[in-house]
């Protein structure tokens, strides 16, 4: 483990949000579907953005992806250990979020477009677990 | 089809300065840039009726300028809220809530003198399901789509590098431009690597400036001393403010909204413009401009810059200032770009593009969150 750097902008959640972060608590990926055409989205909100309904459900997703893109800062961060990717996941269900890699070497050479990866959790505090991917497979037994 | 009655630039004007002024706070640059636009119209400040601005409140603005206006727009969706603002002022000088419109914009974007500061609410939505990942700005945002746009359409890191070559020609003809020396493939290749795959001469300058313009009704138009150029059709929309939930990493539907709603107001076919403006924080955005307003496939856009068809002496002139890459960039460009489009129309450009009749300037605004769209015509529309 590398040394401890200063804690991330961490996220405050708001009524809208809140099961999302409850979900990574208890280590769950937490989505929506609109139970009027299907749709499955994120960000949270109340209603569904494709055809706003406010009739939604809460659901745990796969938690598999696939990735879309990504950056790979070379810029010093606060709260970050050298060159670190900033991704954007495609989920299985559909939505897309942006996250981290981890797991492998933050490389163009590991990083390859559309490898499949797989949520993991890294806990900040008592409140707040970030969701993470990691390629799929890693940790399989 | 509002412009029918016709709205014209009457006065465009920068800063006295450009790069790095320290000696002036933010509200003093917006300023700066008005009294210049004022003398380029011959106008007095109690002919300005109407107040836009965006980064400084348009209340602040107007108060220190000493107008009490009839009509103000506050419009604040980044870069491209200038656009915007002209947009919306044709609709309001065409309609008669006023007759004179002052845009304003000046950021101390290098010097930070006077400015506050951008901050990302923990509570956003942005602040909870970006920031906790680490980005750090545009440089690290504005980027991400680029990795998928080279696996689905071919982009290669050398055509990336050459939008930067390519604008650095036109800076080069620019005495005003910040970056003037000629540069190679290899030098921005080589150049320090920021946020891979984006090196340092494929991001934008940070420099301190403003300017501003003067709108009228088109009747007006001959009784100022410089050139009325005419507004032709006007566009504008907004998709994200989160550049994860772009709905397609490869397309805007900002600019692609904007921009045909622009062209079908102006009535004009691609063939028709003879200058093009695309705002470049980063050197994918023309790339990006250009695939989404239908000027080239999206697998081609890369190859027709690289090509040189946007260089000095090629059939689609673009960014011609020099661009955020070279010329200047204090945060929000769109000014900049309005600027150099107005003044290749008025026949004035450093790096004049023979005979211009019709100028296409797309903004962006955020990232890939806003877009606004103007087509000028050196002449009324027929």
């Amino acid at each position: 483990m590398a040394v401890q750097k200063l804690a991330r902008a961490l996220p405050k959640p708001t009524p809208e949000t809140e099961h999302f972060w409850e979900g990574t608590r208890v280590h769950e990926l937490r989505l929506q579907r609109c139970d009027e055409c299907d749709h499955v989205y994120f960000p949270p909100r109340p209603f569904c953005p494709k055809c706003s309904s406010r009739k939604v459900k809460v659901f745990r997703a796969s938690g598999r992806g696939t990735l879309a893109s990504y950056v790979i800062n070379e810029r010093p961060h606060p709260s970050f250990e050298g060159p670190y990717c900033i991704a954007l996941v495609d989920l299985e269900e559909g939505p897309r979020m942006m996250s981290n890699i981890v797991g492998c070497s933050q490389t163009p050479e590991a990083l390859v477009l559309d490898m499949p990866l797989q949520v993991m959790f890294e806990v900040q505090n008592d409140e707040i677990t970030l969701p993470m991917f990691e390629p799929a497979g890693v940790n399989d037994e | 089809m509002m412009s029918k009655r016709g709205v014209v630039i009457v006065g465009a004007a920068e800063t006295t300065e450009l790069g790095k002024i320290p000696q002036m706070s933010q509200l003093q640059l917006h300023a700066d840039a008005a009294l210049n636009t004022l003398n380029d119209a011959g106008l007095k400040i109690s002919d300005i009726d109407g107040v836009a601005t965006a980064g400084e409140s348009p209340t602040g603005v107007a108060h220190y300028l000493g107008i009490t206006p009839n009509w103000v727009d506050g419009t604040s969706v980044g870069g491209c809220s200038f656009m915007i603002h002209v947009r919306h002022a044709v609709a309001a000088i065409a309609s008669g809530l006023c007759k004179t419109v002052l845009i304003t914009h000046g950021e101390s974007g290098r010097s930070q003198v006077g400015r506050g500061g951008f901050r990302n609410a923990a509570a956003s939505l942005s602040g909870q399901f970006e920031a906790p990942f680490g980005p750090m700005g545009p440089p690290t945002l504005f980027t991400l789509p680029v990795l998928r746009f080279m696996k689905d359409y071919g982009l290669t890191h050398e055509q990336l590098a050459m939008v930067a070559v390519v604008q650095r020609q036109w800076a080069n003809l620019n005495p005003r431009a910040s970056f003037r020396d000629p540069i190679t493939v290899a030098d921005v290749l080589n150049s320090r690597m920021i946020a891979y795959p984006f090196h340092l001469l494929e991001c934008c300058l940070v420099t301190d400036g403003g300017g501003a313009l003067i709108l009228t009704a088109a009747e007006r138009a001959k009784d100022f001393p410089n050139h009325a150029v005419h507004i032709w059709g006007t566009g504008e929309s907004v998709e994200t403010p989160m550049i994860s939930q772009m709905e397609d990493l490869c397309s805007s539907r900002a600019f692609s909204r904007a921009g045909a709603a622009a062209m079908a107001d102006a009535g004009i076919s691609h063939a028709d413009v003879d200058h093009m403006m695309v705002y470049d924080a980063f050197a994918h955005l023309p790339i990006y401009g250009l695939a989404d307003l239908g000027f080239c496939e999206r697998g081609e856009a890369g190859a027709f810059i690289a090509e040189g068809h946007t260089a000095p002496g090629g059939k689609l002139p673009l960014n011609t200032n020099g661009g955020g890459l070279s010329y200047m960039h204090s945060g929000m460009y769109g000014m900049y770009a309005l600027q150099e489009s107005v003044r290749q129309l008025r026949h004035c450009a450093p790096a004049q593009v023979p005979g211009a009749e019709v100028s296409l300037c797309l903004g962006v605004g955020g990232m890939f969150g806003a877009s606004g769209c103007i087509v000028l015509g050196r002449q009324p529309r027929d």
